[in-house]
């Protein structure tokens, strides 16, 4: 079947990664661990833009582009140079900003995301770095502000901007592809997707017969899908009303989840492109060998693996490795418990329950899943008093043996179950005559006195075992 | 050819402000100034690589290592505008 898109929607996008995971910016040695700092006190002469200052650039942030570059199955250039991007902007304390722009370090790559037709290709135009600006913040509301303070602790991080060609059909496909772009440049360690302005994303959208808008400002991937469903649905009623959408560059506004036209006096040209002088160029094709080595695993290759090493199912080996930080999570847990059963305990529950408090994994603890595993499979507690534990510790921590012991969580002797069915049976005549008169329902029923005869603890699909046996002989 | 419009169009992206009297001056001497890159366009340089930098370097780099930054005080020391800690500007929507 072929992927349903009656209007044509095309989209390009434009993400702006923060490698943040590097000691120092790009072009000086202010630390790029600010986040928590007062405003203003990480910087120094060269990303404060102060006349006579020069930048330096850090190799590690080239070899970080590179390595990304190469994930994403890009050609390395064989020489690249710094550009200067000039416009006059606060967040920009030089007057410009130092750009690769047209000589990226990467080019031409691709990533294959799951589309409802399977595999579909995104094409990746280039990946090419620069600085980071500073941030703004308004004094009071936007529309009565009385002016706009600027923090330049941001100015200067090492950036890398990742061009896709307009090979996106929905917002769907958007969000699995930044999803998926995410995971593979957090599998290399050169980013950390947590903290604020990690990932930013402009894009470029257009319906069959319409032009192209250019949304900016989006902050992540739920507001990327949010921002482009207002945009194509903006553009459908423009054309439905025999409008024209003009090209033009709009501003999402997350809290109200829609976008606005900016104007901008500038247009490409006026930005003057030209060669940053103190800067020497770039030649760094000869390392890719050596940068190549140094790649880790990659989601595709980690999922195959899995596959193969534990015997999963498809759908658990992609919930697995669809974030680093999980597949090692359950790497660990297999060490320990039967893989298959770990892998549907992490995939299937422990990432649900995640889900719906908007955690990481990192807000549980591998002995904590081991232990919890274990006490299932030696019959200990029963499947539902397990994910009761796992919400228990999520919500208000506590270790799982411990929750277990004063919930009373602990699986009934099956005597005593076996003692809660017989009564039940003497004393629900009723309900036992309506099951033979053919009433599916007075077994639930029955079920369920039985649970409240053992306060829960007994297994119910047990019970019902137990009641229909003895119920029938 | 430079036009009037162009010099003020160009003078806004810099922040300069030009006399409209000065404009179509200014608009000469540039045109003079594109005129003699005209020239030197002339010049065969089809087998020339561009160059970007005039020492023949590439590759200088420096290494991961964070150093102390200033203080908010001295990064703040040169501004005439600040508030809390922040530079401040005028209104930017
Ligand atoms: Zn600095």
């Amino acid at each position: 079947m072929a992927e349903e898109n009656p209007d044509g929607v095309v989209i390009g996008l434009e993400i702006h990664v923060q490698l943040n995971k590097l000691n120092s910016k790009m072009f000086c040695a202010c630390s790029t661990d600010y986040h928590n700092s007062e405003p203003n006190s990480n910087t120094c002469p060269v990303c404060l833009g102060l006349p006579g200052s020069l930048p330096v650039i850090n190799e590690k942030a080239v070899e970080s582009a590179m390595k990304v570059g190469l994930a994403l199955n890009c050609d390395i250039v064989e020489q690249t140079q710094f550009h200067r991007k000039n416009y006059f902007y606060p967040d920009l304390p030089k007057g410009f900003q130092i750009t690769q722009y047209d000589y990226p370090i990467a080019n031409d790559g691709k990533i294959v995301i799951e589309s409802d037709e399977g595999e579909h290709v995104v094409r990746i135009k280039r990946a090419h770095m620069e600085e980071d600006p500073g941030r703004m913040m308004h004094i009071g509301n936007i529309e009565k502000s009385k002016g706009t303070l600027i923090d330049y602790n941001r100015s200067g991080m090492a950036l890398l901007e990742i061009v896709t060609e307009p090979d996106i059909r929905s917002p769907k496909e958007s969000r699995r592809f930044l999803d998926k772009l995410r995971n593979i440049i957090e599998y290399l360690e050169v980013f950390d997707s947590n903290l604020e302005g990690a990932m930013r994303v402009d894009a470029n959208i257009s319906l069959q017969g319409g032009s192209r808008t250019e949304v900016k400002n989006i902050s992540s991937h739920k507001g990327a899908e949010r921002a482009l469903l207002y945009e194509i649905m903006r553009q459908k009623n423009i054309m439905r009303r025999g409008g024209e959408v003009t090209m033009e560059t709009r501003h999402f506004d997350e809290e109200k989840g829609c976008t606005v036209g900016l104007r901008s006096k500038e247009a490409e040209h006026d930005y003057r492109y030209f060669p940053e002088p103190d800067l020497t160029p770039l030649r760094v094709a000869d390392r890719v060998p050596k940068v190549t080595k140094t790649l880790p695993e990659l989601p595709d290759a980690k999922r195959e693996r899995f596959l193969s090493q534990y015997g999963m199912t498809e759908m658990h080996a992609k919930a697995l490795t669809s974030d680093i930080r999980v597949s090692e999570f359950f790497e660990e847990v297999a060490k320990e418990v039967d893989p298959k059963t770990s892998a549907s305990w992490v995939a299937d529950v422990l990432k649900g329950e995640l889900n719906y408090r908007e955690l990481t994994v990192d807000a549980f603890k591998v002995e904590d899943m081991i232990s919890i595993i274990q006490m299932v499979t030696q019959d200990k507690i029963t499947e539902k008093s397990a994910v009761e534990v796992i919400r228990q510790i999520l919500d208000y921590g506590g270790k799982p043996d411990e929750i277990v012991r004063e919930n009373g969580l602990l699986k009934v002797e099956e005597d005593v179950v076996s003692k809660a069915v017989t009564e039940t049976i003497q004393e629900n005549e009723q309900a036992v005559n309506d099951y033979f008169a053919g009433k599916e329902k007075s077994l639930n029923y029955l079920v369920g006195q039985v649970m409240k005869k053992t306060r829960g603890r007994a297994d119910a699909k047990e019970v019902r075992e137990l009641l229909v046996d003895k119920l029938n002989k | 050819m430079i036009t009037k419009e162009d010099v003020e169009h160009v003078g806004w992206l810099a922040r300069i402000e030009i006399d409209e009297n000065d404009a179509d001056e200014y608009a000469s001497q540039l045109n003079d100034v594109l005129n003699h890159f005209e020239q030197l366009d002339e010049v065969d340089t089809e087998n020339v690589p561009p160059t970007y930098h005039v020492i023949d370097l590439v590759n200088v780099f420096r290494e991961d290592v964070a150093r102390e930054s200033l203080t908010q005080d001295k990064a703040l020391e040169n501004t005439s505008s600040s508030k809390e800690g922040y530079f401040k500007s005028y209104r930017i929507i």
